[in-house]
């Protein structure tokens, strides 16, 4: 029997819908995958029955939609019914929702079953996956000759390690500030963040509710384009979800980019970039020329505010969005002896979030308190909007634009350990998401030490298509075919 | 009562002291019998935790929706207030922790409040139309409440109740234009009368569906305002007159003491009638406010602004004129207006034929007292509009006299039925029988000869008592002109 966790989920549909192999061969191979995967610490939670039955539902008929059969991860910032959704926190340790949120559900009314929940930062704050209560995802990654254990990225890196590592075929992510696209980046796999509202944030832990976006993580452009079309769609219960129709961005995929044009940033030329990566850009550049497309060069002139504005903005929201985690409800309660109800939240809160997410909300508490409200949140909400105007300006003169998704390949595990250097892995990514823009990495190539890197696209609101579409000439050509040798 | 008019003051050691009054009033939009965010209903009483949504306990990843129909009672009230009504508003994250407040934030309206100036009209003394004065009111915006802690339940626990929590209330500001208890009673009742009119909130300050902060200071005349001090959730027209009445004074004494008013929240204690200090300016939370980033601004188009606006029924001032113009008196005007459910009762009487000024006189004197002594509100009160006009019309057409119809109501009350059947069934119609009555008055006058010698010797004034002694003889039911008419003839 071919191995089935190599195929695509196109190959995987389209050899299920043939009869090639049955869904239940498809969901055992991930299963047996997944559990021989422990060394790499992805998953927190594995639901090999929920895959089976997803698999008994495709085979005997009874379901027929476009993911039949397909099983999928689930990163656990979703919320998943009657399994447990942590957000990768203490706090939330051993909460089992009774609702499933609407972006899983639509992917199991498309016929996906669920592997299990995916290891993430906690509560999506990080860019390691080193914040993680269950400690950090390992990359399958690993640099040419060296032991040394990588990060895959994150916040969605146990998402990213399950693709890289074929333990799941697809799984969601969610991207706040390139939470889905440099962990893509890192290793080696394709990751969409769409336009801001076009896929449900109900049902997902909040970090920040005006950049918070879901998206899929998957092998190919075309597998992105085959989740995410059932991942979107207007929902009554998101009042900032958009109410328009889903597109068929599958079948309208193209690699032909005829009258294109591809705007080059030149705020985006970093000196403190590897030359290795400036010249994956300048490549993919050619590999867009040779797809038809012109390139520009485009002006994003407040670029260098964006990483400044999103560390005010997601912060601040998510302060607030972190209040309700108080131990009155749900997840943990630490009461000291004889405390009243301010120990109880002093002692929960201090016990169930981990160090960055408390530098977080103690930045975003700062910056929303009185006497500075002003000076950061109300300047960066200003600047949120100039950011956007760059965009909107430059899309006058561009259909998409390119750039490097990450300012460098994966690092090792615990090489990072100032967190402003930390937050500097999104400098790329994070404008896109201030201006909710649709973005995607895909692989480009390896660097000199063979880890992957991966090229990062932007398009304009709602043009998830000419995203998809240069992503796929991008793939065509730049024939990226290296994986990760199983170590784990 | 004192002359309304004369400002009120306070007489201290050091002279006069006059009371500035703001409130800010929380009305519940009981309207909707769905939260603000929520489908969770809001039945009042209802068992603990039976009315709370995964939204209101602030399960992770949910979010909120508004719910179209609080809003749309929450314009139509601002529209009542003759308040700007702002197309655009936005909704902001007051954030707190709390154990009643599960989201740790309330969402409210600080930046961009949905309603912003209005004013209300009231008459200080409500049987005097001179003493009409027009307060201001800042703004009105729409919020989430609070669930509620229970600390009786557990000796060393206490539980949480989120049944209030989310549920939708209107938050009315007014201008700190009240001088005096008696002009923020008469302000309250009035904003209660209106948005019971309205029909956005039923006003009902037992059960908590409105409830006001008292902010309260003092100064002297024509100095600058004083500092200020707020009492929480007051809840009856009553208190928030007991509360300003004791604030103002603590406030004399204090600041003659040579003391300072500190910046604070204090609470009502109904039992000992007294506030007392719940916590100062220094802990005063830093809220934080932010815009709300789960909801869109909110925006309002023409069509629905339009629908608010018909949708808005004749509100009590202007049905006070509409009376006034009928002929009614102003006191009877204002008395038969102040509640809604007395100003329907009255247009239904209206509609049902009844003559203005008689129908005002007749409620206002003989409905009003039969209610009284029933112990009954005039939404259950035992006669109909329709047998009540069919009561006046045979008093109008001289059916029965006034007397009678005292008589015939009372009837109505114990028994139900109509008063055209009392007067068949009992033989109450009134007689202008010319034979009848003049046999009566042959009978007493001579059983009288005495006072007809008197009469006739100038005592006019006796004139009254045979009248009245015909009409007894002829048991209420001779035409009192006619009575009239013939012993004039018999004796003049």
């Amino acid at each position: 029997m071919t191995d089935l966790t190599a195929k695509t989920i196109a190959e995987l549909r389209d050899g299920f819908r043939a009869r090639d192999f049955t869904a239940r061969e498809i969901a055992e191979s991930y299963n047996a995958a997944v559990a021989a995967s422990k060394a790499l610490n992805a998953y927190t939670v594995e639901t090999p029955d929920d895959a089976l039955a997803a698999a008994e539902a495709a085979d005997s008929g009874k379901s027929t939609g476009p993911l039949a059969g397909i099983p999928l991860g689930i990163k656990d910032l979703f919320a998943t019914k009657g399994v447990d959704t942590t957000a990768g926190s203490h706090i939330l340790q051993g909460f089992k929702p009774v609702y499933e949120s609407t972006v899983t559900a639509n992917l199991r009314k498309a016929g996906a079953g669920m592997l299990g929940k995916l290891n993430m930062d906690e509560f999506a704050m990080g860019s390691s996956n080193e914040t993680s209560t269950y400690g950090p995802v390992l990359s399958p990654w690993r640099r040419r000759d060296s032991n040394v254990g990588l990060t895959p990225g994150g916040s969605s890196g146990g998402s990213a390690a399950a693709v890289a590592a074929r333990i799941a075929p697809g799984v969601t992510g969610t991207d706040t500030g390139g939470s889905i696209r440099q962990p893509a980046a890192f290793t080696g796999i394709c990751g969409i963040k769409p336009t801001y509202g076009r896929c449900s944030r109900w049902g997902i832990v909040s970090f920040a509710s005006s950049l918070d976006q879901a998206g899929p993580m998957a092998k190919t452009v075309r597998d992105c384009a085959i989740l995410l079309e059932a991942m979107a769609g207007f929902d009554p219960k998101d009042s900032t979800s958009l109410d328009l129709p889903v597109p068929q961005w599958e079948a309208n995929l193209s690699s032909n980019l005829k009258g294109k044009r591809v705007g080059i940033p030149k705020e985006y030329r970093i000196d403190s970039v590897p030359a290795e990566i400036n010249a994956l850009w300048d490549q993919g550049i050619e590999w867009l020329k040779h797809a038809g497309a012109t390139p520009v060069e485009i002006s994003l002139p407040h670029t260098k505010y964006a990483l400044p504005t999103y560390y005010i903005i997601a912060p601040a929201e998510a302060s607030s969005n972190l209040a309700r985690y108080d131990g009155v409800r749900y997840g943990l309660r630490d009461v000291p002896e004889g405390g009243n109800l301010d120990a109880m939240y002093a002692r929960t809160r201090a016990d169930g979030f981990g160090a960055e997410v408390k530098r977080r909300i103690m930045i975003g508490t700062y910056v929303l308190s009185a006497g500075f409200y002003d000076a950061y949140f109300t300047k960066a909400q200003r600047v949120r909007g100039l950011i956007k105007d760059d965009f909107r300006k430059a899309f006058e003169h561009c259909d998409v634009i390119l750039t490097p998704t990450a300012p460098s390949a994966a690092f090792g595990i615990g090489e990072t350990t100032d967190p402003l250097a930390m937050y500097l892995n999104d400098v790329f990514a994070v404008p896109a998401s201030l201006a909710g823009l649709p973005a995607m990495s895909v692989p480009g190539g390896l660097d000199g030490q063979g880890l992957p890197l991966g090229l990062h696209l932007i398009g304009n609101e709602l043009d998830e298509q000419t995203v998809l579409n240069a992503g796929l000439a991008i793939e065509e050509r730049a024939g990226f075919t290296a994986k990760p040798d199983k170590w784990w | 009562m004192a002359d309304a008019s004369a400002p009120y003051r306070i007489k201290g050691e050091t002279g006069e002291w006059e009371v500035v009054i703001g409130l800010e009033v929380h009305a519940q939009i009981t309207a909707s019998k769905a939260k603000l965010f929520s489908g969770a209903a809001t039945a009042f009483g209802a068992e603990p935790n039976t009315q709370v949504s995964l939204v209101d306990a602030a399960m992770p990843g949910m979010l909120p929706v508004p719910n179209k129909e609080c809003i749309r009672q929450a314009v139509r009230t601002g529209m009542a207030l003759d308040a700007q009504i702002n197309k655009w508003s936005r909704f902001d994250r007051k954030n707190y922790f709390y154990a009643d407040l599960p989201q740790g934030y309330q969402i409210s309206q600080l930046y961009h409040p949905l309603v912003g100036e209005g004013e209300v009209e009231i008459l200080i003394d409500e049987k005097d139309e001179s003493t009409a004065k027009t307060i201001g009111i800042e703004r009105i915006h729409v919020e989430q409440d609070a669930g509620k802690l229970m600390h009786d339940q557990h000796p060393t626990m206490s539980y949480v109740d989120l049944n209030r929590c989310g549920v939708a209330l209107m938050e009315i500001v007014s201008r700190p234009d009240m001088r005096s208890p008696a002009e923020a009673g008469a302000y309250l009742k009035k904003l209660r009368a209106i948005l019971r009119y309205v029909g956005s909130c039923d006003g009902n300050m037992e059960e908590g569906s409105m409830r006001a902060d008292v902010n309260v200071s003092v100064r002297k005349p024509g100095d600058e305002f004083g500092t200020r001090t707020e009492t929480k959730n007051v809840n009856s027209v009553r208190f928030v007159m007991a509360v300003v009445e004791h604030e103002a004074r603590r406030q004399v004494e204090l600041l003659e003491e040579g003391g300072q008013v500190a910046q604070e929240t204090r609470l009502f204690d109904p039992d000992k009638g007294v506030t007392r200090a719940l916590r100062s300016k220094e802990d005063a939370h830093d809220y934080r406010y932010f815009p709300d980033p789960d909801l869109l601004p909110l925006e309002l188009d023409d069509a629905f602004v339009e629908e608010c606006r018909a949708s808005l029924p004749e509100l009590p001032d202007a049905k006070r004129k509409r009376f006034e113009g009928l002929g009614i008196t102003p006191y009877n005007a204002s008395v038969l207006t102040a509640e809604v459910e007395t100003a329907r009762w009255f247009d239904a009487l209206l509609e049902a034929g009844a003559e203005p000024k008689q129908a005002a006189n007749w409620v206002v004197a003989e409905l009003f007292g039969a209610l009284n002594r029933l112990g009954k509100d005039i939404a259950d009160c035992p006669v109909s509009p329709a047998q009540a006009a069919e009561l006046l019309k045979l008093v109008a057409d001289g059916t029965i006299s006034g007397t009678i119809a005292k008589q015939v109501f009372e009837i109505m009350l114990e028994t139900g039925e109509g008063a055209g059947q009392i007067v068949e069934s009992r033989g109450l119609k009134q007689t202008s029988d010319t034979g009848a009555i003049d046999a009566e008055i042959e009978k007493i006058l001579a059983a009288n000869a005495d006072k007809v010698a008197e009469y006739k010797s100038g005592k006019q004034q006796l004139f009254g008592f045979f009248v009245g002694q015909t009409m007894k003889a002829m048991q209420g039911k001779a035409n009192p002109g006619v009575v009239n008419e013939r012993l004039r003839a018999k004796l003049d």
